[in-house]
């Protein structure tokens, strides 16, 4: 049986992208796009350099942290922001967290 | 190859950090390639589905593209900006290159999926694919029990198979679409396709009613539902979106002959879609050669892809709207719709340049949505199944 899908961004968690939403610089329309089922979104700048940074292994408050200090803003309102976004992504069905492994 | 292809593309609302990139749509002259394009790469299919969406006159195999030319031809979209391929038939598994061609595509940096109805699949053949870089799997359903879906699809043991190739797919992590199917004969079983989409652990759900061209218009009578079945499938949809957000999205898609305004079919002729046949033609639609009158190109005519797309006859004759006949010409949803869809406008009134008869402002709409209630009433519920010999009747007593 599935287990639950639904994730809830935190500042805690280590999403990533899954394998079928792939980042990808599309050099035609010169845009950055995530290509998934059926669909194709157009993240906007902040939303790339987030997702960049979301390798499975940062937590959503290191992500915060660096982008904090790259544009001397304040961690709280970046914060509040990245997680929005994340969790958009993630209801659309487009994120998933880095699991423990238990080989 | 920029200038070529006319307008970029433009991400809609900038206030949406993840918009859906589509087309500008703000001119009806904007065609950009498209970002995702559909390869009917065989007609071959095990099923015999009543409302399968291939032409009436299906492509043998001696004419199907070669392993090297559908190659050539996943190269060139690639390089041409096309972004995503969906491979679909027919039964695409059918080809035995398949894995073949999915790697070439993948290598090419085309997001890929698979569109099949999963009887003819392996385990082995299933893991393969996700090695060469399949990136989803959608597997049609015909209901959720033995006996109908089976029936509708006419293939014993069908269903069975399509549950466990499904549970396979997840195994191996790729994302699961289910593509349901609706009409008259399993509209009941909705509430438990959606549970059984979540039992199977999909993604997405798609819920198309029957669009009624080609074979589905020969079985119309079979298939059509009623306005209370249609207003009950719709209830339920938004709830279950409701429910079940975040875990499974449910895309549907209604029966245009109950509607008061038509499908913006293809989101306009020429605009954001093309697809190519098993034989190579470049077709606005998978119906468009349900036309006759309209040459078709072909990826083996000495032009390029994006020059058939940019120039060709086919797609320029109802491109925009300078070919609209009233009442479409002065219409305000002119560019909102483009008048519905060309091969049903063909299908019901002889000229694909007529208003497709789904419009209220059809002369025809009233006659035709009659003629859906009447027939909704089920006076019939026998199949003519889908085949190359253009078709054989279900006997009486539904085998």
């Amino acid at each position: 049986m599935a287990g639950p899908r639904h994730i809830s961004v935190s500042e805690a968690s280590r999403p990533v992208l899954p394998r079928h939403a792939k980042l990808k610089y599309d050099e035609t329309r010169k845009v950055w796009v995530i290509l998934a089922p059926e669909r194709v979104l157009a993240p906007d700048e902040i939303a790339v350099e987030v997702l960049q940074l979301c390798n499975g292994e940062r937590n959503v408050g290191d992500v915060s942290d660096q982008l904090a200090a790259k544009y001397a803003a304040p961690r709280g309102a970046i914060l509040a922001d990245v997680i929005v976004m994340l969790q958009d992504l993630a209801d659309k069905g487009f994120l998933t967290e880095a699991r423990e492994k238990t080989l | 190859m920029s200038d070529v292809l006319g307008n970029p593309v433009i991400p809609t609302d900038a206030s949406d950090s993840l918009a859906v990139l589509e087309k500008q749509r703000s001119t009806a002259e904007t065609f950009g390639i498209p970002l995702a394009v559909l390869l009917e790469i065989t007609h071959r299919c095990p099923l015999q589905c009543p409302y399968c969406s291939n032409p009436v006159e299906l492509d043998r195999s001696a004419k199907e593209l070669t392993t090297e030319e559908w190659k050539k031809v996943l190269s060139e979209l690639a390089e041409i900006g096309v972004l995503q391929v969906h491979f679909s038939g027919g039964e695409p598994t059918a080809r035995k290159d398949l894995v073949e061609l999915v790697k070439h595509a993948s290598d090419a940096g085309l997001y890929t999926n698979l569109i099949t109805s999963a009887v003819l699949l392996t385990r082995e053949r299933l893991s393969a694919l996700a090695d060469a870089g399949l990136c989803h799997v959608q597997i049609s359903f015909q209901g959720t029990e033995e006996g109908l879906a089976d029936r509708v699809g006419g293939y014993k043991n069908g269903h069975r198979k399509k549950l466990e190739v499904a549970k396979w797919t997840r195994e191996l992590d790729l994302p699961l679409t289910v593509n349901a199917v609706m009409h008259r004969q399993n509209l009941h079983q909705l509430p438990d396709i959606i549970q059984m989409s979540v039992d199977l652990d999909a993604d997405r759900l798609e819920v198309a009613n029957v669009q009624y061209y080609g074979w589905a218009l020969k079985n119309r009578a079979a298939l059509m539902p009623t306005v209370a079945q249609l207003e009950e499938c719709t209830r339920i949809v938004e709830e279950a979106r409701e429910r079940l957000k975040g875990t499974l999205s449910i895309d549907y898609v209604v029966p245009d002959y109950y509607a008061l305004r038509p499908k913006k079919c293809m989101g306009g002729w020429g605009r954001q879609f093309f697809n190519i046949s098993p034989a190579g033609k470049v077709l606005p639609c998978h119906a468009a050669e349900s036309i006759t009158g309209l040459d078709f190109e072909s990826v083996r005519s000495n032009h390029s892809i994006a020059w058939i797309w940019q120039n060709s006859d086919a797609f320029n004759r109802y491109r925009g709207t300078g070919w609209m006949k009233e009442p479409c010409k002065t219409c305000e949803f002119r560019e909102i719709d483009f008048g519905g869809c060309r091969c049903q406008a063909f299908a019901l009134t002889g000229d694909a340049a007529n208003t497709d008869p789904a419009c209220a402002l059809s002369p025809l709409h009233e006659a035709i949505f009659k003629q859906a209630e009447r027939e909704a009433e089920g006076e019939t519920n026998r199949f003519l199944y889908r085949n190359f010999a253009g078709g054989t009747l279900e006997s009486e007593n539904g085998a």
